[in-house]
């Protein structure tokens, strides 16, 4: 097997490399992680980071990759050139794939490497030494290990250290940056640094997870009330927005379950609210009938499905795009609603006032799929690139504003009945009072009602009138298309294929684009869908009637985004990548399967994860 | 007629505080008329729930309340069919759901008179987990279930409080499941106002609703509701003769192991009225500190200032 190989593509990018940090639950690997992260972040290098664990809290096998460089980095990469490892297990596990050039961490005393590669330069580590009576600051070393071989200065390294350990006293701090200092001297007259030292940038960057993105988003766009039942990997919004909540003036209520996390979040939006939740596959199957309830009371509600690998309890710690075709087909019936898919971290934080803009206009639920790995996964971001004060619409509602005067105002006394909440406009879009406004009382009613609200499903079914409100609400959806922006295609139009994904494989489909131009001279572009509902029928039919050959790269393994696209624009792909083995497709898996493709081994390609976890 | 609706931008301007007190209000005088619905009931002639309406739009009326300032959430069934035909605000909303729905409503509006109205299947049977965690958290609510012991408007089949040998036609040769007592099990459950009452006794109904609608925290009121087409078993006769309020035996409702005993009581006799109220413990809106001042969560301005987005920010560098 050849091992893959980090290639530096584009010509703004001197450094990439990526530091993996191995061991069993429990043992400390996001301590030290974040602290990388957060030291390459305060440098202005960009960063993607993938955390392949168990379902589990203590023990089993936990592998953290941290990929930085000078450029964006989109994806955690082909290949490692520093390996932690603090366990046996890790290095058994992992030493094989450790590439020329590259140097593994790990204590001496405790771990044994087999059978090293050629070219892995082994760094055995005295931590009993270094650590002293510190027993719990062993991965410290470990990281000013790294830091030291990576050309960075210790001062980047007692600064994390103060910031994640002053809450323990000065005392555990001033530990820490002694060992730090010794473990960074041991590097320094021990082991060969690297050929190249990463660079300080003049602009520090922001470290976020999707989740935390959400929560941001969530945060900028008004929302107000957010109720959840934990479930992975979609928790951390719970948990972000919880820690901000009181500060801010939301209100955060954990629900016995989805069925009542839904519902609450319906009521809470009906009363005015912007409301939104997030969950899981199993979840959200849970919440499917009170979404189709936010359709027909056309109260706007905003839900997130961070996907994880199903069906039924599935992987809980393992991404796939598997729930594409739950979303659409949420709830019974027929009803108008959005559903968008993001691409990073930073598009989840801006497409969330943006979808709750839609949803307001339009009256109808927004779904939005992400997946394991972006919302779990951790990137840098531009703060330039998040727009905290998001244009905020809100459509036609009508609020208490004190304006109402009972003797002037036509709905004034209690004449409710001048006020038609599902007046059959000619938009489908029916002004919107919210519960306690004088003269506008109605019922909103998940059973099929008339203009005015009253029961037509019961003893007044008419069919005129049913057909009446399904077109009214259907009609609403006319316009929306206009509202959303259509795909672009990226690269050349001319290429000899064009890769097609939804969501999070955006960002492994840019990279692997690239080094099939720089390494093999294969010129291949992609067309990303982001909105799956309204779909751009016309734009993507009319950029994929003139590729060459139509790639289509997913995280499943029925091709939910193949029927899907056939099912909208009757085309019919060439060839698909697909991954459904609960880890995140690398770069080099697109390559091989492009290369396979175009080479008439196969029109499916399902590529081998090498890297056991 | 058509409604300009005004941008939300235009409608809250810095840091006004909107509340329901803040709204002028009709000079038009409440009466019981003023709850009167767009539509007449649909029910079965004779069928409880009408006592139970009628009833619900005099307490509220006896109590002052502006229609606007009342939402009635039901879940799905016959007599959840009730908020279309009182004039309050509405929804009807999913089979078990409107208590989740309700702690939504409640906790975006806290200034709002919230009343949940459903039958015996849908809180018992359906929304057992709903009302279990509702009751804990004691929800400012005021819970109306039309207890008819039958599932009315599926034509009749065995329900989580029909009696044992009970004949429907999903228990042809008699229900042998054990039924749900609602008065225990909410005392149990937390519920800080737990009443029982019959949709035959009109005065003594509208009392308790009124003290239910006054009392702050979850109240729940198990209102035995007759149907006339599908129970052949529970009739208003059958009630009449067994029923005996709780307020002419001087039972004290601030103790829980009476409480609890009387609420146990059944056969000849079956107590009706207030089994149990405790004031001492706050409604979850008075423990949420979000609603401490600034009104309807609602009603409040959307997105952050410079000052507090920095801040977030901040954090993640």
């Amino acid at each position: 097997m050849t091992k893959p190989q980090n290639v530096s593509v584009d010509n703004k990018r001197t450094v990439d490399f990526a530091v993996a940090i191995g061991g069993a639950a429990g043992q400390g690997i996001a301590t030290p992680g974040n602290i990388l992260a957060r030291i390459f972040a305060r440098r202005g290098l960009h960063l993607n980071a993938y955390n392949a664990y168990q379902s589990l809290i203590r023990g089993g096998h936990t592998f953290l990759t941290i990929r930085a460089s000078d450029a964006p980095v989109l994806n955690m990469g082909d290949a490692l050139d520093v390996m932690v490892a603090l366990n046996q297990d890790t290095m058994d596990r992992h030493l094989g794939i450790m590439p020329v050039g590259s140097s593994v961490i790990y204590d001496e005393a405790k771990i044994t490497p087999n059978d090293t590669p050629d070219g892995v330069q082994l760094c055995p580590l005295p931590i009993k030494e270094l650590v002293g009576r510190n027993k719990l600051a062993a991965n410290t070393v470990a990281v000013a290990v790294v830091l030291n071989m990576l050309g960075i200065e210790l001062d980047d390294l007692a600064d994390a250290l103060e910031r994640i350990f002053s809450r323990k006293g000065a005392e555990v701090v001033e530990s820490n940056r002694e060992i730090a200092e010794r473990g960074y001297e041991y590097a320094a007259a021990n082991f060969d640094a690297f050929t190249f030292a990463a660079p300080r940038l003049s602009k520090g960057l922001a470290v976020v997870t999707g989740n935390e993105a959400a929560g941001m988003g969530a945060l900028a766009a008004g929302v107000k009330f957010y109720a959840a039942y934990p479930m992975s990997p979609s928790t951390g919004v719970l948990m972000y927005i919880a820690q901000h909540a009181r500060k801010l003036g939301v209100m955060v209520r954990q629900v016995e379950d989805e069925i009542g996390v839904m519902n609450m979040v319906v009521g809470a939006a009906h009363a005015g609210c912007r409301a939104m939740t997030a969950t899981s596959g199993g979840g959200f199957a849970l919440m499917t009938e009170a979404v189709g309830m936010s359709g027909m009371l056309e109260t706007p509600v905003v839900c997130i499905d961070v996907q994880r690998a199903g069906p039924a309890t599935g992987v809980p710690t393992k991404t796939e795009q598997g729930d594409l075709w739950q979303i659409l087909g949420a709830g019974q019936g027929d009803y108008p609603k959005f559903v968008v898919a993001p691409r990073s971290q930073a598009d989840i934080f801006n497409t969330i006032p943006e979808l709750f803009n839609l949803t307001d206009c339009y009256q109808c639920p927004g779904l939005m799929l992400t997946d394991l790995l972006i919302s779990e996964g951790t990137a840098t971001v531009d703060p330039d690139e998040l727009d905290w004060q998001p244009n905020i619409n809100r459509g036609e509602m009508i609020f208490p504003n004190g304006d109402v005067n009972a003797n002037d105002n036509p709905y004034g006394g209690y004449n409710d009945d001048a006020y038609l909440r599902y007046e059959n406009t000619e938009s489908g879009i029916s002004p919107r009072a919210v519960p306690g406004v004088p003269g506008h009382i109605h019922v909103a009613a998940s059973d099929e009602h008339d203009e005015d609200g009253t029961l037509i499903s019961d003893e007044f079914t008419n069919p005129h009138k049913r057909r009446m409100m399904v077109e009214k609400r259907a009609r609403k959806m006319e316009t929306s298309i206009d509202a959303v922006e259509p795909p672009q295609l990226i690269g050349v139009s001319d290429a000899v294929a064009t890769l097609v994904g939804f969501g999070s494989t955006w960002g492994v489909n840019v990279e692997a684009i690239e080094k099939l131009e720089s390494v093999d001279e294969i010129i291949v572009n992609q067309l990303h869908i982001k909105w799956i509902v309204p779909f751009h029928v016309d734009v993507v039919t009319s950029i994929l009637e003139s590729s060459n050959k139509i790639i289509i790269v997913e995280n499943n393994y029925s091709g939910q985004f193949a029927r899907y696209l056939r099912s909208e624009t009757g085309i019919k792909a060439d060839a698909f990548i697909r991954k459904y083995d609960g880890e995140p497709f690398m770069p080099h898996h697109i390559v091989d399967g492009v290369k396979a493709i175009l080479g008439g081994e196969t029109e499916l390609y399902v590529p081998t994860h090498e890297i056991m976890v | 007629m058509t409604i300009t609706a005004t941008p939300i931008s235009k409608q809250f301007t810095g840091n006004q505080v909107v509340s329901l007190d803040t709204i002028p209000l009709s000079n038009v005088e409440v009466t019981r008329d003023s709850f009167k619905g767009k539509i007449d009931p649909d029910w079965c002639p004779g069928c409880g729930d009408f006592g139970v309406l009628t009833a619900m739009q005099k307490a509220l009326s006896e109590l002052g309340k502006q229609p606007h300032q009342v939402i009635t959430i039901s879940g799905i069934g016959c007599s959840s069919n009730l908020p279309g035909f009182i004039n309050t605000y509405g929804m009807h909303t999913l089979h078990g759901r409107a208590l989740a729905v309700a702690t939504g409503m409640k906790m975006a509006n806290h200034e709002m008179t919230v009343m949940v109205t459903g039958g015996d299947g849908d809180g018992f049977g359906i929304g057992g987990n709903h009302l279990m965690h509702t009751m804990r958290r004691n929800v400012d609510l005021t819970y109306v279930v039309m207890d008819n012991q039958i599932y009315g408007l599926t034509t009749g089949q065995t329900s989580p409080t029909s009696r044992l040998g009970h004949q429907t036609k999903s228990t042809p040769e008699g229900n042998i499941e054990n039924p749900i007592n609602p008065v225990p099990l909410a005392m149990v459950g937390g519920a800080t106002f737990v009443a029982r009452a019959f949709s035959g006794q009109q005065a003594h109904l509208v009392d308790i609703l009124k003290q239910a609608i006054n009392h702050t925290g979850f109240s729940i009121v198990d209102v035995f509701s007759p149907c006339v087409t599908y129970n052949k078993d529970n009739t208003y006769k059958w009630f009449k003769s067994r029923v005996r309020k709780l307020e002419d035996e001087n039972h004290d409702p601030t103790d829980f192991h009476a409480a609890l005993d009387k609420g146990y009581e059944w056969g000849e006799e079956i107590p009706i009225g207030v089994f149990w109220k405790r004031e001492d413990l706050p409604a979850l809106h008075q423990l949420e500190p979000v609603l401490d001042e600034g009104g309807p969560l609602a009603y409040r301005n959307l997105g952050l200032s410079k000052e507090q987005s920095d801040q977030l920010m901040s954090e993640m560098m």
